[in-house]
């Protein structure tokens, strides 16, 4: 077996194990007020910085690019409480669009 | 069923539409993020992995962001540790999900293996949408489980259609992606203190981007969270209550719950 192979599999369980850990913390200290302030507050600052990567990362630089159009287009979308379906879409299309017009 | 009730308002559906919108949400997410999976699959080969590996990755594995790590670092010439190492980096914020996650999913047995392996940003942020633990548990399924569908149909159509396939952000799916993350992300800002939180988290995320390894400044980011949270509470910002939806739909409850 290859050392490539050998560095998938493990890497592979590793991460199952990584998802695994999190639901071990026992219940009670979950439940202290602190922490579970801070387990409600974490979606929101995980998603804030996706949000962030996602748009405007690549790699290890800050790049501004079409994507940034897009997700403009779906934070309007968003303000005009479009579905979700709706905003997903409506930021491919922008960035795809602009693209392809060769803007961004 | 004829119940004397008042009709409700426009904007707030019966808890049982609410659940056929999440899961109709989690289908969406699953094909919006399934479809990412085929640059995965062509850049896997791309790299010098096999389709079998590719789909080891995506089938076990199971976390976009650690699976592109993995690759970068093989395709770029690193070494199979130094992989390894850079998607383990990246999969740490999916033990955070699971801190978070754990009151709302049923434990042990095979449902808890299952609840872990689905854990990761998708339907950890699609059950964080929801108001009560029916809402979380069907985002977190249904998003966890079309993900996994899609995901791995299209690593294993990248993998063998190879360099054939054009770049997804061709289409827009990167753009998509980010769509979908302010989509959820949208519901949560309700509050003024929500929405520093996201903004500071952005900040920093994007701040640490050309200073830490990849991983890492998501999760530089979560510390937001962490000192939000240790701050001594000056309102009742985040009492139990504060995801509770406001609206009349709590008369509608017992229809539902059987």
């Amino acid at each position: 077996m290859s050392l490539l192979w050998v560095a998938v599999i493990a890497a592979s369980v590793l991460s199952f194990v990584q998802k695994w850990i999190g639901y071990q913390a026992p219940q009670d200290v979950l439940e202290r007020p602190r922490i579970s302030r801070i387990t409600r507050l974490l979606p929101i600052a995980l998603l804030g910085a996706l949000v962030a990567t996602q748009t405007a990362t690549s790699g290890a630089e800050i790049v501004l690019d079409a994507r940034l159009a897009g997700l403009g287009v779906a934070i309007v979308l968003l303000v005009l409480r479009a579905p979700f379906l709706v905003v997903v879409i409506g930021a491919a299309v922008t960035a795809a669009g602009l693209r392809a017009l060769g803007w961004a | 069923m004829a119940a004397p009730s008042p009709a409700p308002p426009p904007h707030a559906p019966s808890p049982a539409a609410r659940l056929r919108t999440i899961r109709r949400t989690g289908l969406s997410i699953g094909l919006a993020t399934g479809l990412y999976g085929i640059s995965f699959g062509a850049l896997a080969t791309a790299s010098g992995l096999d389709p079998w590996q590719a789909m080891v990755l995506s089938a076990v594995m199971f976390t976009g962001g650690s699976q592109f790590a993995f690759v970068g670092v093989v395709g770029g010439g690193g070494s199979a540790l130094g992989a390894a190492l850079a998607s383990l980096l990246l999969g740490i914020r999916n033990t955070l999900y699971g801190l978070v996650l754990a009151p709302s999913l049923p434990r042990g047995g095979l449902r808890g293996a299952a609840r872990a392996h689905l854990t990761i940003d998708e339907s950890a942020a699609l059950a964080a949408s929801g108001s009560d633990d029916e809402e979380r548990r069907a985002g977190f399924w249904s998003a966890g489980v079309w993900v996994f569908v899609f995901w791995n149909l299209f690593t294993l159509a990248g993998a063998l259609a190879g360099q054939h396939i054009a770049d997804p952000s061709a289409w827009g799916l990167d753009a998509a992606a980010a769509g979908a993350f302010i989509a959820l992300l949208w519901p949560r800002l309700r509050r003024g203190d929500a929405v520093v939180i996201a903004v500071a988290a952005a900040f920093v995320a994007l701040v640490t981007t050309p200073l830490l390894p990849a991983g890492l400044p998501v999760l530089a980011a979560a510390l937001v969270a962490v000192a939000a949270g240790l701050l001594p509470a000056r309102s009742a910002a985040a009492g139990p209550s504060s995801d509770e939806d406001p609206g009349p739909q709590a008369a509608d409850d017992q229809e539902v719950r059987r």
